[in-house]
């Protein structure tokens, strides 16, 4: 069958030629299939940024918004809420917002806001997933005298002030997110879109 | 056999077999005018999304698109956000409307379908035409009906437009000896805002506009498609030399 | 390498995998045209299987959503459009391969003793195919979808005394609706390629323990040399793995052609009511199955109702598929290849293919008197050509097989 002389270098280009090509072709064929597991337009338009009016929300009231499903506070923080966040530093584990993930670097500031009354924060609870509950009042008999108004996890017991910043002691390791979000006028922002980051 | 019997005929077999036999005997068929589509006409694409949105979205919805896939014909967010946005919030929700259907079916006997997909069910061509021959016809409740959708539910919407068309009809003997209209053709009796070629530009415009939302990765399947077949023409040769140099050993 | 390699055999027959089915099965030399179907036919099963499963994860089985997933897959999700189009227009083109498949069989004689149980796995296969595809066909819940279905499953009613019952059965209502839907999905996406899988390893399994049959319809295995191979047969890795890469490539261009730029393919592959939403209230005007059972669906329509019953008609549907499993005992030739056949059988097997294409174009169109009268005709031919068979092929002449293949 094989007496007659074979080209192998012929032989074995044609080959290469061929595996590669099939290569490539695998790839492009799986790359549809791939590409088609991102989120959809559907996705896309539900995690979508988030138009929040603050002009509507109360001294001292929080409101929920949803972006990307998960829970996102706003709160209009006092005068006094203010005041109280700088008294606490000592008890808290990062009180200069070092950890860079937990916030964008325009909220690395000690309300860890771009305007100091409003702070936007998500409302997951960076231990184990639970939303803590809105506790503004200072020194409730459950939580104690020195307790400055802030959020208190239902779960595990974990304790942030008025900037979601963790107290030490608690099982949360980390302070709460801080999403991005942009001011489009002086009392509209956008939940989802870095400031400076085009539309 | 007459058409009426032919009919009875058709559906009693219908009934004993639940197929539907001899149908196409019924209705006489009108020649569609072809749509001049052109999916790559942006501008096109554009005033047709513009007059849809005008005037079938109070109505018909197009539950199936997104308003930000308008992106695709040339538009950019904000412009979708300005201009089209009248039934929805956030330019990424679908096309729906506020009609319920229920409400919908009390007024016109039937609820308004979804056009997303329209021109894929219909074709365009029908489309077309179907935009352009409501004609008056005082026996309808609407006082309009339709040279190729016969007691059609949707009265003229665009009729301001177009102008009032009226039938121009001759006698015929039917089969069956008594004398039948036939409609020869339209004549415009109350002219509208437009010339009839304004308005059939514009009915152009909105098919085209149609028959994008129908599909709107068309364009990319078609450059998709190219890229593919041009590779695989590559491979061809490849795979063709392969075969040809290893059976030189077969005898 | 090697090493990994000994590891391996040692545990599992990897290499003698290799060599049995591969690089030491010697297939005939002289395969033409018509012996790239069954290695296509396994390429459009990867494709369904593939494309089948991404679509799984966007489609929702119920009736008032499966319509919008559909064109959920189509606009939202990134590249549901490519996958939607290739798996419909991979059911086509599973038929279009199995149906040419099909008649290479028919022209060589590969049905024929040794090779009776590849043809029997065979006819199963296309059996299960035909179910899978129409139950696949009520997924999108287009009209189409759902008249179809209802017209199909309605034939089942015409089954004497238990019919009524058994049609409720299939459907789990009263009509085609949610829950026809959901089981339909079920059967479609699990049960049927689990059997579909089971089948086609027989068919392999069984193939390669015969050997392939080939144009001249002679037993290469008679002729071997010293060491026991069949002189006229070649490995088929690498000479017949080439061949069907060439294949394969040329059949991607065709199928890419019209995944890309016609996946319509002008309503026969997706139809124009199709994108209407499915309608219990509303028949559509004209229903026709897709192509690839039209050839049936016209045999259904041409047998006249008999004693007020539909039921003559749906049984010469079903036998005009069934006795294809006849076919390897129907034949009486000595000979297998239409090579050597006489002029009966090539008469009769042009008849066949002009009644089966004719009756396909049939059942697209509306019936009328005429086309009715046509199809008649022709199925009459469609089951002369088996139920004469025993007869023509015994009384054809014939000319004397090679003792060896044939190579051009």
């Amino acid at each position: 069958m094989s007496e007659m002389t074979v080209d192998s270098s012929k032989r074995r280009f044609l080959v290469a030629m061929s595996s590669t090509l099939g290569g490539v072709a695998a790839v492009g064929a799986a790359l549809p299939f791939v590409f088609s597991m991102n989120p959809s337009a559907r996705a896309l338009a539900a995690g979508a940024p988030v138009e929040v009016d603050l002009s509507k929300i109360e001294p001292g009231m929080k409101v929920d918004v949803e972006w990307r499903g998960k829970p996102v506070w706003v709160v209009h923080r006092t005068p006094e809420m203010l005041e109280l966040l700088g008294k606490h530093d000592d008890k808290l584990t990062d009180p200069n917002s070092d950890n860079t993930n937990q916030q964008p670097p325009y909220c690395k500031n000690p309300t860890r806001a771009i305007k100091p009354e409003y702070f936007i924060v998500v409302g997951i609870c960076t231990h184990l997933g639970c939303s803590p509950t809105y506790r503004k009042e200072v020194g409730p008999a459950d939580l104690g005298a020195d307790w400055p108004g802030g959020w208190f996890c239902p779960c595990h017991g974990s304790r942030f002030d008025m900037a979601a910043r963790v107290f030490k002691g608690s099982p949360a390791p980390t302070n709460l997110v801080v999403p991005p979000h942009k001011y489009l006028s002086e009392s509209k922002v956008l939940i989802g879109e870095d400031q400076g980051a085009s539309a | 056999m007459s058409k009426t019997q032919k009919r009875i005929v058709g559906s009693l077999l219908v009934l004993v077999l639940g197929l539907p036999f001899g149908v196409h005997a019924a209705g006489a068929e009108v020649r569609l005018d072809k749509a001049p589509v052109n999916i790559n006409d942006q501008e096109s694409l554009q005033r047709g999304a513009r007059v849809f949105v005008n005037y079938c979205l109070n109505c018909h919805s197009a539950n199936y698109m997104r308003y930000t896939r308008m992106t695709d014909i040339g538009l950019t967010e904000a412009q979708i956000k300005d201009n089209l946005l009248y039934a929805a919030d956030k330019p990424g929700e679908t096309m729906t409307v506020a009609m319920r259907p229920k409400d919908a079916k009390e007024w016109f006997g039937a609820a308004p379908p979804d056009l997303t997909v329209i021109t894929r069910s219909r074709g365009a061509d029908w489309v077309y035409t179907y935009l352009r021959t409501f004609y008056r016809d005082d026996s309808r409740p609407t006082g309009w009906n339709n040279l190729v959708f016969d007691k059609v539910g949707m009265p003229h919407v665009l009729h301001e437009l177009q102008g009032h068309l009226t039938p121009v009809v001759h006698e015929v003997t039917g089969e069956d000896g008594k004398p039948h209209h036939v409609i020869e053709r339209l004549a415009l009796a109350k002219p509208g805002k437009m010339t009839l070629a304004e308005y059939d530009a514009l009915v152009a415009d909105l098919v085209n506009y149609l028959t994008w939302m129908g599909e709107p990765a068309k364009a990319q399947r078609m450059r998709t498609g190219v890229a593919v077949i041009l590779f695989l023409s590559l491979f061809f040769v490849v795979a063709f030399y392969l075969k040809k140099e290893f059976w030189r050993d077969v005898h | 390498m090697e090493k990994l390699l000994n590891w391996v055999d040692a545990r599992f027959p990897l290499t003698a995998t290799w060599k049995a089915h591969l690089s030491e099965y010697y297939a005939p030399k002289n395969f033409n045209f018509w012996y790239y179907f069954g290695s296509l036919a396994i390429l459009v099963l990867v494709i369904q299987i593939v494309t089948g499963i991404f679509l799984t994860m966007n489609y929702k089985p119920d009736a008032s959503q499966a319509f919008a997933s559909v064109e959920y897959i189509m606009r939202d999700v990134p590249y549901g459009w490519l996958i939607r189009y290739a798996h419909s227009t991979g059911a086509s083109a599973f038929f279009i391969v199995v149906y040419l498949h099909m008649f290479r069989a028919m022209l060589y004689g590969s049905h024929r003793k040794p090779r009776e149980l590849i043809w029997i796995f065979g006819v199963l296969i296309y059996l299960v195919l035909m179910a899978e595809a129409f139950m696949g066909y009520l997924l999108p819940w287009g009209q189409m979808s759902y008249w179809g279905a209802q017209v199909i499953v309605n034939l089942f009613a015409a089954v004497p005394f238990i019919g009524e019952d058994l049609s409720i059965w299939i459907r789990g209502d009263y009509v085609v609706s949610d829950a026809t839907l959901n089981r339909f999905f079920a059967f479609h996406v699990i049960a049927l390629p689990l059997v579909l899988l089971g089948l086609i390893a027989a068919h392999i399994v069984a193939l390669h323990e015969v050997g392939s049959n080939n144009p001249d319809g002679v037993e290469i295995k008679k002729k071997k040399d010293e060491q026991g191979r069949p002189l006229d047969g070649i490995p088929f890795h690498p000479y017949y793995t080439v061949k069907d890469i060439l294949g394969v490539v040329v059949f991607l261009i065709v199928f890419s052609a019209i995944v890309f730029f016609a996946p319509e393919m002008n309503g026969y592959f997706l139809e124009a009511n199709n994108f209407i939403p499915a309608d219990p209230l509303k028949t559509p005007e004209h229903i026709a199955p897709v192509w690839y059972f039209t050839p049936y669906y016209a045999i259904l329509r041409a047998i006249p109702p008999m004693f007020g019953s539909q039921f003559p008609g749906v049984l010469a549907m079903g036998v005009a598929v069934l006795i294809f499993f006849l076919l390897p005992w129907l034949d009486r030739s000595p000979v297998k290849s239409i090579r050597y056949r006489g002029p009966y059988f090539k008469i009769a097997l042009t008849l066949f293919v002009i009644a089966f294409i004719g009756l396909g174009w049939l059942g697209i169109l509306p019936a009328t008197e005429l086309y009715t009268w046509i199809a008649r005709v022709l199925t009459v031919v469609y089951f002369a050509f088996f139920l004469l068979m025993p007869w023509y092929t015994k009384h054809d002449a014939h000319k004397q097989e090679p003792e060896r293949v044939t190579a051009k």
